[in-house]
């Protein structure tokens, strides 16, 4: 295997085998890694940096691996998305609320990936809560993309709301990060940046430890370079948790060996509910390009229908809110987290004072659209009755796999916008998960695959949508994507001296 | 007074109707919280028995204990209700200081036992049925202090989490007595089961009463349509917490309500706070403040679904109940349905009662535990399991009652000797020499003695038969009390001749 000519290139599958083979220690590829977060600081990807945490992580690997006791990541350093607690290291879900929370606790994902091995970089960036399409949200100033429009110097988002975990890999500042998708917040940001990620099946990776914002659509999953590292992650993510009562007690098959299998005889269904009005040309002719590649490759192109795909993003809106305002109840100034410094004459003040300090415009939007949907007389109106579109949008999917094995449609409705474009404009914001909602709503696993180039040089991807638990699939279909796509596009090194 | 007065209130412009809804909160005996590990030990220092979920930590989770479903399967069971083999658990939003995560995990649409019964059994006999609405498993609140600093209030989140079971009545209740009945039996049921530890001082056990009045017939209406409307605006007094204060606070709201409508007022549906001090409610929010919780189902748990086997294992290990119990007693002893009550209110008395009524005169036993051990009791502030005397050394004695070794008036003696002394009353009966005479010679010889010494009152009992219980008293006197009194009645009778009994 030849080493790449910088060691911040590796793909996570590469760096493993040369880890693993002494071709290069954890801490050469771990100091490597750190220098390029440090140079990266004009992208904004990190909230909190922990290079020296990272250099004990690797010493300790290069010590398992000097006595041949290597773990399956052993030594590869990951960015981790800022909701994630960790142990004696600040996380603060991009809130202001949060600013001051040191966890006592690991979350169950980080500490699988720490258990097999990988070395943490810092926490990375994103909006307030996991709400928003931009990471523009966050408290902690907005993260830009690395890519820029050709022939233009204008800041792009990374989109959101994992956006410094996708900057941070698309940019190689680490060999991949953990995300969460409650709406799209991994797929969207991967599509954008030309990264790959992956929304597992709701129940395949633990959410406990995890900053919560709606329980029943939060899913933590891999943001990577390409296919096989998703692969290689999520198996190192994934567990049933006795302390999450909604994770599931599957096998967690290993990806990586069954992601050649190619899709031979695979059906592919193509949902005609995802043709919308509006859409860039480029969006609709990418989708027709990933049939042909597919179908090339042996694969069943098959049209089916997905009925109830608009209402998805209306109940989703309903739904995401009504658990976020629940679950943001806990954020009150008393416990922990930020607590108001102005005079005060009771509780109630406290909690007025603390929450409109603590929490951003979009996550107190989303509060008041929650207790609206939850309140006497409106529940039955919104909430209950987004809950039966999200039955009838899982029936629809059920029905779909009556006639394929997985679905492809396009990822985002487009490549990524200009910092600042959407921001005043909620719904045109939330929009931008019209593709991506309808998974988190059926509890599927979704994942985004780089595909191609706008005319104006930004990426954009593909989705695949797979049944529940049948990852390995959607893997091997998005695989075969990337490999007839054969995407090696990156973005220019704008950011650093 | 009689059962009916007490139901009803007489005022200016006629009689009126109390009727009685009971909501009582009762924490599961469980040693681990509903959702967290963390123990439930009662008196510990403040916030050490919390875990990160009781804490409402981010991205803590909640994760049922199974003891504590148990335990409510075990409650829905015993008050004869239906368990509902698939229940969901929702959250109730509201924000308080001792409520960590902003909302209560409780149950809303689908509770996990269905509607019940308890019945009560009231001094005069009548029994009445109060049925029950379906029971919800939830978490309890932490609690908070407010007295321990002149600028701030102290969380204590020790209860934060615990088991709590929401027990609420239909309102089937018709006077304090009945409302305070449905109380003691309530905790008598859990207490058997074993599912609450029923103690009310240490707020395991806590009631809300609800309290309307209605003009007289307006109940009996509700009962034959089911239609609220013939019943009048409750008001809900919180903070009741012992037996004698759901009396007291009953009484007093019922009348505080009839003065009001009777003074061209009308009757605001209110949540009141019973002071016990002042014994009278205040007003602490109206319905317009009431919260709106916001209720939905919690998506960190998913529906709790019961295995039809498992319930019916549960059933099938149920101990015996207040209401079995109580049949088998008038069944086995013979005791009246009133004595079987109370002695079964208890499950302790109950046990006691058992075991001293074994191979003995089962009447004569329950009399015996009620006139003599329960008095006893009661004047040195004992409960039935502190008794020093136990339930074996009062067998003894009945027995030796019953087959005339020693008197009913020697028995009470003995009684009060093991009472303060202790020792095995068998021992101290021969010890002391406390047989009872039965011996005839002797007892002539003393009766011989008394008339010798009494010729006046020889002749007056000739004119009053009735002073014949002056004689046996003397003879008894005479006898250090060991006489057996119907022998001496005989003697007295044969020498005197007196008329024959009947």
């Amino acid at each position: 295997m030849l080493l790449p000519s910088k060691l911040t290139d590796f793909t996570l599958a590469d760096a493993r085998d040369a880890v693993a083979g002494k071709k290069v220690s954890s801490t050469e590829l771990t100091k490597a890694f750190s220098k390029a977060v440090t140079d990266a600081k004009p992208l904004n990807a990190f909230v909190t940096e922990t290079p020296q945490k990272a250099l004990e992580m690797a010493a300790a690997s290069d010590a398992r691996i000097a006595k041949g006791e290597a773990r399956p990541l052993e030594g590869l350093p990951l960015a981790i998305k800022d909701l994630f607690c960790t142990k004696g290291v600040k996380t603060t879900a991009g809130s202001n609320i949060l600013n001051n929370f040191i966890p006592p606790y690991e979350s169950t994902v980080t500490q699988n990936l720490w258990d097999a091995g990988a070395v943490m970089l810092g926490k990375t960036n994103m909006d307030e809560f996991a709400m928003g399409s931009s990471n523009e949200t966050s408290y902690y100033k907005p993260v830009l993309s690395p890519w820029r429009a050709k022939n233009s110097n204008a800041a792009l988002v990374p989109g959101g709301s994992s956006g410094g975990s996708a900057t941070a890999v698309s940019a190689n500042l680490c060999l991949g990060a953990t995300g969460t998708d409650t709406g799209g917040s991994i797929r969207q940001p991967a599509a954008v940046t030309g990264t790959v990620g992956l929304k597992p099946t709701y129940g395949r990776c633990s959410r406990w430890g995890t900053v919560a914002f709606a329980s029943s659509l939060d899913q933590a999953g891999p943001m990577t370079r390409t296919v096989r590292d998703a692969a290689i992650l999520l198996r190192h993510m994934a567990s049933v948790d006795p302390k999450d009562s909604t994770s599931v007690d599957m096998p967690v098959p290993d990806y990586e060996a069954t992601l050649e299998k190619g899709v031979k005889g695979l059906r592919v269904g193509i949902p005609k509910e995802y043709r919308i009005d509006g859409a860039p040309p480029e969006i609709d002719a990418l989708w027709q390009k990933g049939a042909d590649w597919l179908k090339a490759q042996g694969a069943e192109i098959v049209e089916v229908s997905l009925p109830h795909t608009k209402y998805a993003l209306p109940a989703y809106y309903i739904v995401a809110p009504a658990e976020a305002s629940s679950n943001l109840a806990r954020y009150d100034g008393v416990r922990y987290g930020h607590r108001t410094q102005q005079p005060i004459h009771d509780i109630t003040e406290l909690y007025e004072k603390s929450r409109a300090e603590g929490f951003g415009a979009e996550v107190r939007r989303r509060i008041l659209i929650g207790t609206y949907v939850l309140s006497a007389g409106y529940y039955d109106a919104y909430y209950s009755r987004a809950q039966k579109i999200r039955t009838l949008i899982l029936q629809d999917f059920e029905r779909a796999w009556e006639a394929c094995d997985v679905l492809l449609t396009p990822a985002t409705p487009g490549p990524a916008f200009a910092l600042g474009e959407k921001s005043n404009d909620p719904v045109s914001m939330y929009l931008n998960d019209v593709f991506t909602v309808t998974v988190n709503l059926a509890g599927l696993p979704g994942l985004a695959v780089p595909a191609g180039l706008t005319a104006d040089g930004l990426p954009l991807g593909l989705q695949i949508i797979g049944k529940a638990f049948d990852e390995a699939t959607v893997l091997c279909a998005g695989r075969s994507i990337e490999t007839a796509a054969n995407f090696t596009a990156k973005p220019q090194h704008w950011w650093a001296a | 007074m009689s059962q009916h007065a007490s139901k009803t209130i007489k005022g200016e412009t006629g009689d009126w109707e109390i009727v009685i809804g009971m909501e009582v909160h009762a924490q599961v005996l469980s040693k681990a919280k509903l959702f967290s590990g963390a123990s439930t030990e009662f008196g510990a220092e403040p916030n050490s028995h919390v875990s990160f979920v009781d804490a409402a930590m981010p991205g803590m989770l909640p994760v049922i204990n199974r003891f504590c479903v148990e335990q409510a399967v075990k409650t829905g069971l015993g008050l004869k209700a239906k368990i509902n083999n698939r229940s969901v658990f929702d959250r109730k939003n509201y924000f308080y200081p001792d409520l960590p995560q902003g909302y209560q995990i409780s149950q809303f649409k689908d509770p996990i036992v269905g509607e019940g019964e308890i019945l009560l059994d009231m001094k005069d006999g009548e029994t009445i049925r109060v049925g029950m609405e379906p029971l919800h498993l939830g978490q309890d609140a932490g609690t908070s202090l407010h007295d321990q600093h002149p600028d701030y209030s102290f969380v204590d989140l020790n209860r934060s989490g615990t088991a709590l079971m929401e027990i609420v009545s239909k309102p089937h209740m018709r006077s304090s007595e009945e409302a305070a009945a449905f109380l003691k039996k309530l905790r008598a049921i859990v207490r058997y089961l074993g599912t609450c530890d029923g103690n009310m001082d240490e707020g395991s056990m806590r009631a809300d009463v609800n309290v309307s009045v209605c003009k007289a017939g307006g109940y009996e209406k509700f009962r034959e349509t089911g239609s609220f409307k013939h019943l009048g605006t409750r008001c809900e007094i919180k903070n009741v917490n012992s037996m004698r204060f759901v009396q007291m606070a009953v009484e007093y709201e019922a009348r505080r309500q009839v003065e009001i409508i009777e003074g061209g007022g009308t009757i605001k549906q209110e949540t009141r706070l019973y002071d016990s001090k002042q014994n009278e409610t205040r007003s602490m929010r109206s319905k317009e403040e009431a919260h709106d919780y916001r209720y939905f189902p919690d998506p960190d748990l998913l529906p709790l679904e019961l295995e039809q086997a498992w319930v019916d294992r549960i059933k099938a290990s149920l101990p015996e109940l207040p209401d079995e119990k109580k049949a088998r007693f008038i069944k086995d002893f013979g005791i009246s349905a009133y004595d079987a009550g109370v002695l079964v209110g208890e499950k302790e008395l109950a046990d006691f009662y058992e075991e001293m009524a074994r191979g003995v005169d089962a009447k004569a036993a329950a009399n015996w535990l009620n006139n003599e051990v329960l008095g006893r009791l009661n004047r040195d502030g004992l409960g039935i399991t502190q008794s020093p005397v136990s339930a074996a050394a009062n067998n003894a004695i009945i027995r030796m009652m019953g087959d005339n070794t020693i008197s009913g008036k020697l028995a009470k003696d003995l009684l009060d000797i093991v009472w303060s002394e202790g020792g095995d009353p068998v021992q101290i009966v021969e010890q002391r020499g406390m047989k009872q005479v039965t011996d005839t010679s002797a007892i002539e010889k003393a009766v011989d003695a008394v008339i010798a010494a009494n010729p006046d009152k020889v002749e007056e009992i000739k004119a009053k038969p009735k002073l014949a219980g002056w004689f046996v008293g003397q003879v008894m006197k005479q006898t250090g009390g060991k006489a057996n009194p119907a022998a001496v009645n005989a003697v007295l009778k044969a020498r005197l001749n007196l008329p024959g009994e009947g």
